[in-house]
């Protein structure tokens, strides 16, 4: 108080214009130049891949995107990806419809459903299991899961053929197939979606669910009425980051999956492929042309995650603007 | 909805305030999973299933379709609702456990079995790959080295990075670096590779190296400590910095002695969990680094292995002595991963930031 009143008396000193220390400008200099480097790393990563993809797209001898083999080596070269474009939706989507409610299921099991004691354990045991590298996830979906998955297989082949997508062509086959595919990788983006949709979770205001239950609703209800309408659009872009990490996954699929350049409507049939397993595949015995190939392939694969990304991102972004939750 | 729970209610208990229902026992649930339990287990024996799953799934649907025929019987539709949403929610846990459980407990019983001082000290040097022997040391070597370099390319940018958005940022720039930093996360580690294939070897002419993957994973590993330093820098009260400003410290000491210190630990956290993220990636390195059988010292020339890699080189042998090889690799590696998560967890606790609050 005494101070206020004391530098009342005075007049306010005349504002000096800001010292800037060399420091201060080398720092800032320092910290801005690296944030542009990410940008020019961003853009640097799109120019090259667009350079050396139009060059080898130019050589190409066969429709680019409707072509299904894979024969770059070729004298002229004829390779295209629209097996790998079908392989990589299919095995996504597959992976989307299983994951996403489980995934929301866990977060609201952790959030709403667990005994407090068991909530917080979980939550790290979760975290744990994002980190488990994807070769890992590979190596035991080629060596446990497929084996283990023919039962299925079959059960479905025998029961669901009529639907087509689940005939089996050649029963004895292996499970090596684009729907054992997107089964693994719904394993592994379980973690990655119940993390973001927990935290989205974790932020309905505590009003909105008392509110609820001061009206005399079930716990569902508070569910279905509070938390999930609020957690709609971060469960959109939690999906979606599970999304994006499912379209470039390469390891897991480069394992598991049988390829050959075979558009099949029926999942069960160990055919097909995706962008990554197909760069990871080729890229061996691929000379100079056969590696600009696999780049212009990679390009589309990047071109699809970017969308994907920056529409999770766009709707993250727009959540927070619009939302209570940070107010 | 409420007027279904007032209808019953006085008919089927008049003495008895309207607010209090008739309930089914508390141990009732467990009674029905007992019995679906069982149940499903009849079925399944009595119809000659193999799978246990199949004996699974059949007692869930049971126990969900008995929770809700007994409860809407006695408590009404919407408390029937209600327990069918509880088990669904429960069913949904385990059912991610399970394949999660078992992923682990394959890789690390299989793990063990090769798995000692022979195998973590000794390359894949003149062994043949049909027969057992040979060891992951050329990899853990090739790994500590592209990862060491990764982090020290990513970590000072990410950093900087993180500082410039909290500490200058404001206006356009920062915005479009705070977006594709987002986005950044989700490139695919094969397209960052591709990027530095045709960046580093095809364009600048370099040879296959360990230096090459460690460039790729630093572009996997940027965006990843940009966001997590990000979250602890804004953690910092602002009293600090303004009791540092007030003093007439100039603003890049204030970062440095005050803002920095009090974050540190977090900032470490993120650090470890992006080193763990990138220790497993197996695409940019079969790209760039072209993998080894022998031991190869130096990153900076010729072909070196990676853990992951050597997982995946392993499986691809296809042979039961390098799947031997290739889990206890895996568990090698899980083992590193888990070990970085840890510590990093350990750092978050001993050093949480204290917020003032």
């Amino acid at each position: 108080m005494d101070i206020v009143n004391t530098s009342g008396e005075h007049p306010p000193p005349s504002r000096q214009p800001a010292v800037t220390r060399p420091g201060d400008r080398v720092f800032l200099g320092l910290s801005r130049g690296s944030g542009i480097l990410l940008l020019v790393i961003m853009a640097a990563i799109a120019v090259f891949l667009t350079v050396r993809a139009i060059h080898a797209i130019s050589l190409d001898h066969s429709n680019f995107f409707t072509t299904f083999e894979w024969n770059a080596s070729l004298t002229p070269p004829s390779f295209g990806i629209a097996v790998l474009a079908y392989g990589t939706v299919v095995s996504s989507l597959i992976a989307m419809i299983i994951a996403v409610p489980v995934s929301v299921g866990i977060a609201l099991f952790i959030t709403h459903y667990a005994p407090r004691r068991l909530a917080s354990p979980l939550a790290y045991l979760v975290d744990l299991l994002a980190a488990v590298p994807s070769i890992v996830y590979g190596l035991w979906g080629g060596l446990y899961l497929v084996p283990h998955l023919q039962g299925l297989n079959l059960w479905l082949n025998e029961y669901l053929s009529w639907t087509g997508i689940f005939h089996k062509s050649d029963p004895s086959s292996a499970a090596r197939s684009l729907f054992t595919v997107g089964i693994l990788l719904a394993i592994m983006i379980v973690p990655i979606i119940t993390n973001v949709s927990r935290e989205v979770f974790r932020q309905v205001p505590r009003a909105h669910e008392e509110a609820a239950l001061a009206l005399g609703a079930t716990r569902w209800e508070v569910v279905r009425m509070s938390v999930l309408p609020f957690a709609r659009s971060g469960i959109i872009s939690a999906s979606m980051l599970g999304l994006g990490r499912a379209l470039g996954e390469t390891m897991a699929v480069a394992t598991v999956l049988s390829a050959s350049p075979v558009l099949s409507l029926r999942l069960l049939d160990p055919v097909g492929g995706t962008f990554a397993q197909n760069i990871a595949a080729k890229f061996a015995e691929a000379d100079n042309f056969g590696r600009d190939a696999l780049i212009a392939s990679g390009l589309v694969l990047f071109v699809i995650t970017l969308l994907v990304n920056g529409a999770a991102r766009l709707i993250i972004a727009r959540r927070k603007e619009y939302s209570g939750a940070n107010a | 909805m409420s007027d279904v729970a007032y209808q019953d209610a006085p008919a089927t208990a008049p003495s008895q305030s309207p607010l209090a229902h008739r309930r089914i026992p508390r141990w009732a649930p467990a009674g029905f999973a007992v019995a679906a339990v069982a149940l499903g287990c009849g079925i399944g024996a009595g119809a000659g299933l193999a799978s246990r799953l199949q004996w699974g799934l059949i007692s869930l649907l049971l126990f969900i379709g008995l929770t809700y025929a007994i409860t809407a019987g006695v408590e009404g539709r919407r408390q029937a609702k209600d327990r069918v949403a509880t088990s669904l929610v429960w069913a949904c846990f385990v059912v991610a456990v399970v394949p999660l459980y078992s992923l682990l407990q394959t890789t690390i019983s299989k793990g063990v079995k090769v798995l000692d001082g022979n195998f973590l000290s000794h390359s894949m040097g003149g062994v043949i790959t049909t027969q057992p022997g040979g060891g992951v040391y050329h990899a853990i070597i090739g790994t500590l080295e592209q990862v060491g370099l990764a982090s020290l390319i990513a970590v000072p940018v990410g950093l900087l990075t993180a500082i410039y958005l909290v500490e200058y940022g404001r206006g356009k720039l920062a915005k479009v670096v705070t977006f594709f930093v987002d986005v950044m996360t989700g490139v695919p580690s094969i397209v960052a590779g591709l990027f530095i294939l045709a960046f580093w070897i095809i364009i600048l002419g370099f040879g296959y190296s360990g230096f090459a993957g460690a460039l790729a994973l630093a572009i996997l590993m940027m965006p990843v400590v940009v966001r997590s330093t990000e979250e602890m820098l804004k953690l910092v009260p602002n009293e600090l910095r303004e009791a540092s400003l007030a003093l007439g410290v100039p603003k890049w000491r204030t970062i440095l002695k005050v803002v920095l210190p009090t974050s540190i630990g977090g900032i470490l956290t993120g650090v470890m969990l992006a080193v763990a993220r990138i220790a497993g990636e197996t695409a940019p390195v079969l790209l760039l680094v072209f993998g080894n059988q022998l031991i190869n010292n130096n990153p900076f020339s010729g072909a070196q292995s990676s853990l992951p890699y050597y997982v995946y080189e392993q499986y691809t042998n296809g042979n039961d002595a390098s799947f031997d090889r290739a889990w206890a690799a895996a568990l090698v590696l899980i083992a590193f991963v888990m070990i970085l998560n840890l510590v990093a967890r350990g750092i978050a606790r001993w050093k949480a930031p204290k917020t003032g609050r």
